[in-house]
């Protein structure tokens, strides 16, 4: 049985922002997930908005640690070589009587230190958004994006490179407390660890129940969202927010530009039973269309190239407002367990000051020294963001890049390859696409996933039949035709 | 298929480059070689040339044309193996990056980026298949969702079977192809559901494959909902009703493994849209005379990226006619044929989806193509000048499936007093 100081249960990005934290000290560690790659669940469904603090009353968890987390995206994103785009965002009042909002949201970013918020009128904002109508807005230039399943992968993978130890497809199935520490059963064998840390998101309330009653209830809210094609990306420049609806917890559906140029409308807020009812409905499908034409009324049909949803993790459910602020803290009545509770949004903008937080408790128990030497990130561009310059000089080191695999998104077949050789082993289809955007186009992997699969199999070594979409049981062929077996 | 060390030269100077390299794009290398082209470059993403016909091991290509049924494949080798004779440079794994209105050529390959300059450039880049989200079927986002297409390359092209309990949405040709393919293979083909009244899909093939394997076509109904958290464990249908709008109650739930999407195709238009060629939204490929030029003076177009054929007889006929005018326009640099400022516009009136030419740039024998809004029994074609029919045609059984071709000549009187012609077809 392996022995580990601290393990840590959940592959999102907050599980990963701490994995990250600690790789920098010499400490044996492990992050158990139980989908096959990290940012399986809400860390990769979400607006990969990096929040300003506008939104969180003062002096909450929520409220703290998005205004840090904003702060250090900067040189995180320098440090682990993904994008964040400092584009902005507008909160727009459509009636005269919504200005008190924007003025009450400009108050509360201020006493959060949120800096250069400022009032604009309808002309100002049409100047910069001719496709967008409204009677004055919130503008907030400290609101940035960021593809989040690149930021959780990064995190992840320079974490294993600097030996924290990653298990995936691996699924936490009973916890026992000991004297000095935990027992974890999982699918793929017994571990001990000194401390644990509950980063299961949404399955917080049921690794808490394996050592003690829990003390709240989770209540999972469901949000959809469309992507439009990347034809049209210069209908918004900014992020284009409605004014919050009173009493909700939610932001409201958006309108957000994503890195790579497709638009994403959503997310809608709707209360469900199961924490894993990650289906889209008509219904939403419809009211995001319809809303979103009310922020861009000439927003064009047949324009959608994909749709997903993302569920929430609430401590408090629609009834009783849905607003609660994060948990995060050790539990009282099992010392040695960390609790994450609650991590909705802004989490992903809190995650990397939240993970400081936890390797500062970490360290009340542990010694942590600084590991002499880190594995730094070279910053990766995709081919097709190369200048033609760059291009030729990459063919010539290595023929692949030449060879274009993914024809909606360029992608060459050296960074699928690339892709394919993580550091966190995680081998499926999605796999590929979030590292490398390959089947992330407008013909959704039509073209590009025979290609795929031919480098998986000759390459890799990979049997077809254990071809995986994004999780363990998800396979992709039922064999060969014709298959001759042996009796 | 040997040229890929040819382009390793940094510059290309060529009469007629053609971009794709599927039945269309050899049909129009070939004429324009014929028609006195002295360099022709084919070039294609893939490592085959052929397009999709390799994936095509099914029968009745070419039954127009040679009155030979053939399966796909074989249709292809015929003029993959003309092209090879006529020596065409046929470059593989190659692909465009980009094209500007000087017909000047970016490509990248394993030898790195090259630039192309063409007398005249082919755009035959083929279509794409529409996908799940074309159409946005809510529920789960397992695996075991394929487009007809591609559940036909896995199974034709590499031998890896998509599934064993099947539905197929959508009764598009490559999704009645498939049903049969699959059940021939040994899996369970459930059914066929179709949102519209009738098939799409040419009625040669709901006999071939639907009827003879007793394989259920479902019409007038729609899948509402998709279940399954990994892979596919069924779907919801529905009945609709002539508004197309689901019954409520008539809801059933079927257990599958796979689901097979042939809900039509889009062309691929993605280079011709980025160097700035007008797009019909009817048809969505590039709006032409006569010649197959587009908007783009010595940019042609051809294949299903102009606009989806039916059958591949009338793709390589139209391809071919593309080649030669290709060639006489790069041969005597008359620029003269697209006539951006004197044209008769071509609009589609009622009973029409779409037709082709959108333009007519010269006068003479004009032959038009076109597909209908739905079935009838008896009908007229008519052309109406500003409300006066000088044109009739009658026809007998007319459906959407199937393209209609004919020749109508514009006089140069009708070229200097006309605007727009509208084609209407009658009860």
């Amino acid at each position: 049985m392996r022995d580990f100081q601290v393990a840590i249960i959940g592959g999102g990005v907050i599980g990963s922002a701490i994995a990250w934290e600690l790789s920098k000290y010499n400490i044996d560690a492990i992050v158990f997930e139980k989908g096959s790659d990290v940012a399986s669940g809400s860390s990769k469904a979400n607006s990969g908005v990096i929040h300003s603090g506008i939104n969180s009353s003062p002096s909450s968890l929520k409220a703290r640690f998005c205004v840090e987390g904003n702060q250090m995206f900067k040189s995180l994103a320098n440090e682990l070589g993904f994008q964040v785009n400092w584009i902005g965002k507008y909160v727009i009042a459509k009636k005269e009587e919504d200005i008190k909002e924007l003025e009450h949201l400009k108050g509360v970013g201020e006493k959060n230190n949120v800096s250069s918020l400022e009032i604009k009128n309808r002309l100002s904002v049409k100047l910069k958004e001719p496709n967008v109508d409204c009677h004055a807005a919130l503008w907030v230039p400290t609101a940035g994006i960021i593809e989040p399943y690149e930021f959780t992968i990064a995190l992840a993978e320079n974490a294993a490179e600097n030996k924290i130890n990653f298990l995936l497809e691996t699924k936490v199935t009973d916890l026992k407390k000991q004297k000095n520490g935990f027992k974890i059963k999982t699918n793929k064998g017994e571990f001990q660890t000194q401390l644990l840390v509950n980063a299961a998101g949404l399955n917080c309330r049921e690794i808490v129940s394996m050592l003690e009653k829990p003390d709240f209830n989770i209540y999972p809210c469901r949000g959809e969202y469309l992507v439009l094609d990347r034809n049209y990306h210069s209908l918004i420049k900014s992020m284009i927010y409605p004014v919050p609806k009173k009493h909700s917890g939610v932001l409201g559906i958006h309108l957000t530009p994503t890195i790579k140029g497709n638009i994403l409308i959503g997310p809608s807020a709707e209360f469900i039973d199961d924490i894993d009812d990650k289906k889209t409905t008509d219904k939403t499908m419809k009211t995001l269309l319809k809303e979103a034409k009310e922020i861009i009324p000439n927003l064009p049909n047949n324009s959608i190239i994909n749709a997903y949803s993302g569920i929430r993790c609430k401590l408090v459910s629609d009834k009783d407002g849905g607003w609660a602020d994060y948990r995060i803290e050790e539990s009282k009545k099992t010392p040695g367990l960390i609790n994450l509770l609650g991590i909705e949004s802004p989490g992903l903008t809190a995650a990397p000051a939240i993970a400081k937080k936890i390797v500062q408790m970490i360290s009340q128990y542990i010694e942590l020294g600084y590991k002499k030497r880190l594995k730094t990130v070279k910053k990766r561009k995709h081919f097709s963001e190369l200048s033609e310059q760059n291009q030729v000089k990459l063919i010539k080191k290595d023929k692949r890049w030449g060879r274009i695999v993914c024809r909606c998104e360029n992608v060459t077949e050296i960074e699928v390859a690339q892709a394919l050789s993580n550091p966190l082993d995680s081998k499926t289809i999605s796999s590929v696409k979030y590292r490398c955007r390959a089947g992330m186009g407008r013909c959704q992997g039509g073209f590009c996933t025979q290609h795929i699969i031919k480098i998986m199999q000759k390459k890799f070594g990979m049997n077809i039949d254990d071809i995986t979409l994004r999780s363990p049981n998800s396979k992709l062929f039922y064999g060969r035709t014709r298959e001759v077996k042996d009796e | 298929m040997v040229e890929l060390e040819r382009l390793k030269m940094s510059d290309l100077e060529v009469d007629i480059a053609v971009i794709g390299g599927g039945p269309a794009g050899l049909s129009a290398a070939i004429s324009a070689k014929q028609k006195g082209a002295k360099k022709v470059i084919v070039i294609d993403r893939n490592n085959w040339f052929g397009g999709i016909l390799p994936q095509c091991i099914h029968d009745g290509f070419g039954i127009e044309e040679t009155g030979k049924s053939m399966t796909g494949s074989e249709y292809a080798e015929i003029y993959i193996k003309k092209a090879e004779k006529k020596d065409i440079h046929l470059i593989n794994e190659t692909m465009v990056l980009k094209l500007n209105n000087n017909k000047d050529i970016t490509v990248i390959n394993r030898n790195g980026l090259h630039k192309i300059r063409a007398k005249a450039i082919i755009l035959a880049m083929g279509c794409r298949e529409k996908t799940r989200w074309t159409t946005m079927i809510p529920g789960d986002r397992p695996s075991g969702i394929f487009t007809a297409g591609v559940a036909q390359a896995f199974i034709n092209l590499y031998n890896i079977m998509v599934g064993k309990n099947i539905v197929v949405l959508g009764s598009g040709d490559v999704g009645l192809i498939m049903a049969r393919r699959l059940k021939l293979e040994g899996a369970n083909v459930l059914c066929v559901v179709e949102f519209l009244p009738n098939p799409s899909g040419l009625p040669r093939n709901v006999v071939q494959c639907l009827d003879d394997y007793d394989i259920p076509l479902l019409l007038s109904h729609t899948i509402t909902c998709i279940h399954g958290r990994e892979r596919l464990e069924g779907v919801t249908i529905a009945q609709v009703d002539k508004k197309m709008k689901i019954i409520h109650g008539t809801e059933k739930k079927i257990k599958c493994d796979t689901l097979l999407l042939s809900l039509g195709l889009i062309p691929e238009n993605e280079l011709s849209k980025a160097v700035g060629i007008k797009i019909d939204n009817l048809t969505g490929g590039p709006i032409v005379n006569q010649f197959f030029e587009t908007s783009i003076s010595g940019i042609f177009a051809c294949g299903n990226c102009l606009h989806v054929y039916d059958i591949v007889d009338n793709l390589s006929k139209d391809a071919k006619n593309t080649g030669q005018y290709a060639t006489e326009y790069a041969n005597s640099q008359n620029k003269g044929i697209n006539n951006n400022n004197k044209y008769i516009k071509i609009i589609p009136g009622s009973g029409i989806r779409y037709v082709i030419p959108q333009r007519v740039t010269k006068s003479g024998k004009v032959h038009f193509r076109l597909r209908v809004e739905k079935s009838k029994e008896k009908s007229t074609l008519r052309i109406v000048d500003k409300n006066k029919e000088i044109f009739n045609k009658k026809l007998n059984f007319v459906t959407p499936s199937n393209m209609i071709g004919f020749n109508f000549n514009i006089t140069s009187e009708l070229l200097k007093s006309s605007k727009n012609l509208e084609v209407v077809l009658d009860e």
